[in-house]
């Protein structure tokens, strides 16, 4: 998790990995579940954050929780068998 | 203060090396209507997926084309190409504007016999042209185009039968720089058997030999090409006349002009890449400058366009079933039109956008058909916005060749309407069912 914590994430959502050097752009939700993420919340804790920040109306939130964090694993930005603890 | 809208969290690589040279920065646009009707109300009302036609963009691009070659030579006539797109509302259209029909089968002949062409009125081309199909169009003087020495046999033993001297062209294949020769169709020109052909046709005089014709291949992108076949095509008319006198009452050059999709290997869209009829026809009056016929005698320019004429008018409708995450990284956007109905997946990255406003970060997108089949690839990688089941996607320049060789597997074959210049909508095809396949099967009694 030491890579996530060391990414560096400006206001408007721009990402640099300073592992890699590769960068990334993220949108607002992405934004705040890789806050949420670096600090450690478990599936709950994110749909929380995600409900206390956004206008969520019927959203499926643990499905696109799930995929930011493939795409995280994809992007080795967290180890392979990571999984937000539930 | 409210809170922002939510929407799917996106985290989009920066794809990182050196641009090429001619890449661009896509600026995409959702299409949220279709010549002023809105994409929703067309779902509604005939269904997804759904393929819509539009009569301006037809009646645009055939005047377009038209006029690009009437500014250049006195006598044009266009034959719209069936096979492209045999619906019969789209005929009609072609029809309408003047276009006589090039058919490549009976089948295509008896389309063009009932959508009311004269049968004198349809050039009859392709390889198929069985006993039976020359004894039914012989006696409607419909133009025949000679492919091969067998079918030349053929139409003399007919001919005496039928006390006819039928009007035929010779399909003629010939060799220009930069394309590859499409030396299957036709009589040869450079190993001189295009000349032999010709030799037993005017010599024999069972045979009427108004016309030659080549066609150079299809989505040309280059059109000093024909020059270079307008160049040979006038060189062999000049031949016959000077051996035979014979004077050809029409020169056909065939199709093969590029539409606005984008062939996979091409780099720029098709806007961009596809010439302008206005410089086809600049390049095919270039060459035909090489034509020493006497004045007055000046032979009819027949066009066989179809992708060029149709792809432009033609949109898909189609309606995303899920998101997926890839492997690789990519999204996978499934949606319910496959390439069962949108063929022109194979060699097109088809220009496709959402049909309704969009938000969010772009990320790069697979999209899938329905069809349980790996190959069922609609589109390959394409940066695309973030998108919900239920919304659509607009497939742009579809019009040609979809609906004539979609095929019917694993699900029904989608609805084709058509938008009139006034607006009007109405359906020309109608979305199949299961009835509609019933009716062809049989089962036999002991089953």
């Amino acid at each position: 998790m030491q890579r996530l914590r060391d990414l560096a994430i400006s206001d408007t959502g721009f990402v640099f990995d300073p592992f890699s050097g590769a960068t990334y752009t993220v949108n607002g939700t992405a934004q705040c579940l890789l806050d949420g993420l670096k600090r450690g919340l478990d599936r709950d804790g994110l749909v929380a954050l995600l409900r206390e920040r956004f206008e969520c109306s019927d959203e499926d939130l643990p499905r696109d929780i799930d995929d930011l964090v493939q795409s995280l694993r994809m992007f080795g930005l967290v180890p392979g068998g990571f999984e937000v603890g539930r | 203060m409210s809170r922002p809208l939510y929407d799917r969290p996106i985290l989009a690589r920066h794809q990182t090396g050196l641009m090429n040279k001619f890449s661009r920065v896509a600026s995409m646009q959702p299409q949220t209507h279709i010549d002023g009707v809105p994409v929703q109300t067309l779902i509604e009302a005939y269904g997804s997926p759904l393929f819509v036609f539009s009569e301006k963009t037809i009646v645009a691009r055939y005047r377009e084309l038209r006029d690009a070659f009437a500014r250049r030579f006195s006598k044009v006539r266009i034959a719209w190409s069936y096979k492209t797109n045999y619906l019969d509302a789209v005929c009609k259209v072609f029809h309408r504007e003047g276009a006589w029909a090039e058919v490549v089968s009976e089948f295509e002949w008896e389309k063009a016999r009932h959508n009311g062409v004269p049968g004198e009125r349809i050039h009859l081309n392709g390889p198929l042209k069985t006993e039976a199909t020359l004894r039914r169009v012989l006696p409607e003087g419909t133009l025949i185009h000679i492919d091969n020495f067998d079918e030349l046999a053929l139409l003399e033993r007919l001919a005496d039968e039928l006390h006819l001297t039928p009007k035929v062209a010779l399909r003629v294949n010939l060799a220009v720089e930069s394309i590859p020769a499409w030396s299957r169709f036709g009589f040869n020109l450079e190993s001189g058997q295009a000349m032999t052909a010709a030799n037993r046709i005017l010599t024999g005089k069972r045979l009427d030999l108004v016309g030659l014709h080549c066609h150079l291949g299809t989505f040309i992108l280059d059109p000093a090409s024909y020059r270079e076949q307008a160049t040979k095509l006038a060189g062999l008319a000049n031949e016959l006349r000077r051996a035979h006198g014979a004077i050809m009452s029409f020169l056909d050059i065939g199709g093969g002009f590029a539409s606005r999709s984008k062939l996979k290997a091409q780099y720029l869209p098709g806007e961009q890449a596809s010439p302008s009829f206005d410089r086809y026809a600049a390049a095919c009056a270039e060459g035909m400058a090489a034509l020493d016929y006497p004045a007055g005698s000046e032979p009819t320019i027949v066009l066989e366009s179809g992708r060029a004429l149709v792809d432009d008018s033609g949109t898909l409708i189609s309606t995303v079933i899920a998101n997926k995450r890839m492997p690789d990284g990519q999204r996978g956007l499934v949606v319910d039109a496959g390439v069962n109905v949108l063929f022109t997946s194979f060699w097109y990255d088809h220009d496709v956008v959402p049909a309704q406003p969009f938000g969010g970060i772009s990320e790069p997108t697979v999209m899938y058909g329905p069809l349980c089949m790996n190959i069922d690839v609609v589109r390959d990688t394409i940066q695309f916005p973030p998108m919900r089941a239920g919304d659509q996607v607009v497939f742009r320049n579809v019009g040609a060749y979809n609906v004539t060789q979609w095929m019917q597997f694993i699900t029904y074959r989608p609805a084709v309407v058509i938008i009139g210049a006034d607006g009007r909508h109405g359906i020309i095809r109608k979305r199949e069912q299961l009835e509609t396949l019933l009716a062809s099967e049989e089962v036999p009694s002991w089953l």
